[in-house]
């Protein structure tokens, strides 16, 4: 269980993060979803003590981190997989935790084994790995003690497509055990497949946050017109939200919060022909997510 | 590989019966040293010590005149570049959690910054110690051997009290580049301060001294390498312990009291 309460953080005026709450439960894949920048590093840095926050707690286990006796035992933790020692071979790396959080030795060549990295390889030092091996490194070194939370920023970064679909398959199989999984990325597709609930990131501030299938449930209508101011008006006159869609090429779709039969009448009363009207759940949590993102970044650059 | 997921899963032990153990100093400790040794830089200077031990040994048995083979040469010849090594031990211990970023890792598995600096402290000293006194061993080898080549008597010019003091001031050196390492946590950085603190410093202390007459007397009290310097001098008097505190205190004491505190607020990345 991680719990984060109105963190905050400030470098000077720019505020990385912003009044950010939410909750990773056990037994589920949290997806920390949002663009470069968005403040995803950071929350996970405040979280496990590596960066002090201006406002607000985080907690892990019920505890706040730095309160833990031994938290490689508890929480793994992989931030950035290129943060290593380059002199040190891959199973000094995990040699060195595994001494430090007091586990048998047998457990290093367990995770080397897990995360296919062979003995040769494990001998290499960290300088000559490639971003794959060194994420698959970091990998195991998080899963070291057992942990019931994993935190990951960024995890799939650098891993080829068998990884990646490798890499699923492990947090799918470790949080149907009960533990508590919390990943970052930057990439919709990515996250849209494993998890199972979302906190959605932009510009510092939590734009969404939810069961993931709750959040496909509320995207709202999409709808393609000729005519698409004229129907934004009128939307909007109605009191019903909606941007231009960017899910969808060709700049004649709006996305609009409410339903297709709400749609449809208000473009009937406004005489706007329509193309196409339809529950825009098919154009996925893409849609969503580049709309809440956007739609920040413009109130940001507006501030 | 994509097998491997489900055969053997670490199982993730949700419920976890009793809270683990603390993770105790002396174990923080012991991997501090074995980090220290497990890199090809770390292995080359501790081995740099040694190496340098025989060298100067040998090379005092080859060249000093006969009058001077004596065991204060051996160990002022292996002294010279243990107390240039020993330093930037302490340092790259400190530096490369930042510069090297393992901090990432190394402060999330201990969530105590200064548990781990006190850990990295205590390694430091200790290899200082142990290859002094591997080091004054060489060297007492070799104010056997040499002499005996030489036809000369032995001569054992330092005593306990000596080598006790080279000790501290090796030490109080060491300590000095830790100090800079825990202050500017840059590799780079720390070894180019210290290099300022130990050769610039002294000479600019040394240059107004030579045209001032009111700083002449101060000095020993400011000058932190001419307090240290007395160390290598034989036995301290009185003042010169005090001095010797006084000056420890303010460019050593201090800067690491600050350079703890700035280090536990700071941010790691
Ligand atoms: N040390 C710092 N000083 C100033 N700004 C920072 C610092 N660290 C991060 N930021 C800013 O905070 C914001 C969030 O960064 P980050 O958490 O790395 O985003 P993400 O991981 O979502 O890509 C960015 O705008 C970044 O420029
Ligand atoms: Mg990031």
């Amino acid at each position: 269980m991680i719990t984060v309460e109105s963190l905050t953080k400030q470098y000077g005026a720019v505020t990385a993060v912003d009044d950010v709450t939410f909750t990773a439960r056990p037994g589920r894949v949290t997806g920390f979803l949002g663009p470069n920048g968005a403040g995803k590093s950071t929350t996970l840095r405040i979280v496990v003590g590596l960066t002090p926050a201006s406002s607000g707690s985080a907690e892990v286990c019920g505890h706040r981190f730095a309160d833990l006796p031994n938290p490689g035992l508890q929480v793994g933790v992989l931030l950035d997989a290129s943060a290593q020692h380059a002199g040190r071979t891959g199973r000094e790396v995990l040699t060195v935790a595994q001494r430090m959080m007091g586990l048998p030795s047998g457990r290093v060549d367990d995770m080397l084994d897990l995360v296919s990295l062979t003995p040769s390889e494990a001998g290499r030092r960290v300088r000559n790995y490639s971003l794959g091996m060194r994420q698959r490194l970091g990998i195991a070194a998080a899963l070291l003690g057992e942990p019931e939370v994993l935190i990951l920023d960024e995890p799939a970064n650098g891993l080829d497509p068998a990884g990646i679909r490798w890499m699923r398959g492990l947090l799918r199989d470790y949080a149907d055990r009960g533990a508590t999984v919390l990943l970052s990325s930057h990439l919709l597709h990515e996250i849209e497949v494993i998890a199972d609930d979302l906190v959605v990131i932009g510009e510092g501030r939590i734009v969404a946050q939810g069961p993931k299938a709750d959040l496909l449930r509320a995207a709202g209508t999409l709808v393609r017109t000729p005519q698409l101011e004229l129907l934004s008006d009128a939307l909007a006159a109605s009191g019903i939200r909606s941007a231009v869609s960017r899910a969808v090429d060709g700049g004649d779709s709006l996305r609009v919060e409410g339903d297709p039969e709400v749609v449809g009448q208000v473009a009937h009363l406004a005489g706007v022909p329509l193309i196409e009207l339809r529950a825009a759940e098919g154009a996925g949590l893409e849609e969503m997510f580049l709309e809440l993102t956007a739609e920040t970044q413009r109130e940001g650059a507006a501030a | 590989m994509t097998t491997l997921a489900s055969e053997r899963n670490p199982v993730a032990r949700v419920e976890r019966r009793v809270p683990p153990a603390p993770i105790p100093l002396s174990r923080i400790a012991a991997v501090e040293l074995r980090k220290s040794m497990d890199t090809r830089s770390g292995f080359w200077l501790l081995a740099g010590i040694v190496i340098l031990a025989v060298l100067a040994t040998t090379a005092v048995l080859l060249f000093a005149p006969d009058d001077e083979v004596t065991y204060e040469t051996f160990a002022s010849a292996i002294g010279f570049p243990m107390a240039v090594i020993l330093p930037m031990i302490a340092i790259l211990s400190v530096t490369s959690e930042w510069s090297q970023r393992t901090g990432l890792s190394t402060f999330t598995l201990v969530p105590h910054r200064g548990r781990i600096i006190l850990a990295k402290g205590i390694v430091a000293v200790g290899i200082a110690v142990v290859s002094m006194l591997v080091a004054m061993a060489v060297g007492a080898l070799g104010n056997i051997v040499g002499p005996a080549i030489a036809g000369v008597d032995q001569v054992w010019n330092a005593d306990l009290g000596d080598l006790t003091n080279i000790v501290i001031a090796n030490t109080l050196g060491l300590l000095t580049g830790f100090m800079l390492g825990v202050l500017i946590r840059n590799s780079a950085g720390a070894i180019v301060a210290y290099f300022v603190y130990s050769l610039l410093l002294p000479t600019v202390f040394g240059v107004l001294a030579a045209a001032q007459e009111w700083f002449r007397d101060i000095q020993p009290w400011v000058d932190v390498s001419y307090a240290q310097g007395a160390l290598f001098d034989g036995a301290l008097t009185q003042q010169q312990w005090a001095q010797l505190g006084v000056t420890t205190l303010a460019w050593l004491v201090l800067p690491l009291a600050v350079g703890v505190v700035l280090m536990r607020r700071s941010e790691v990345k």
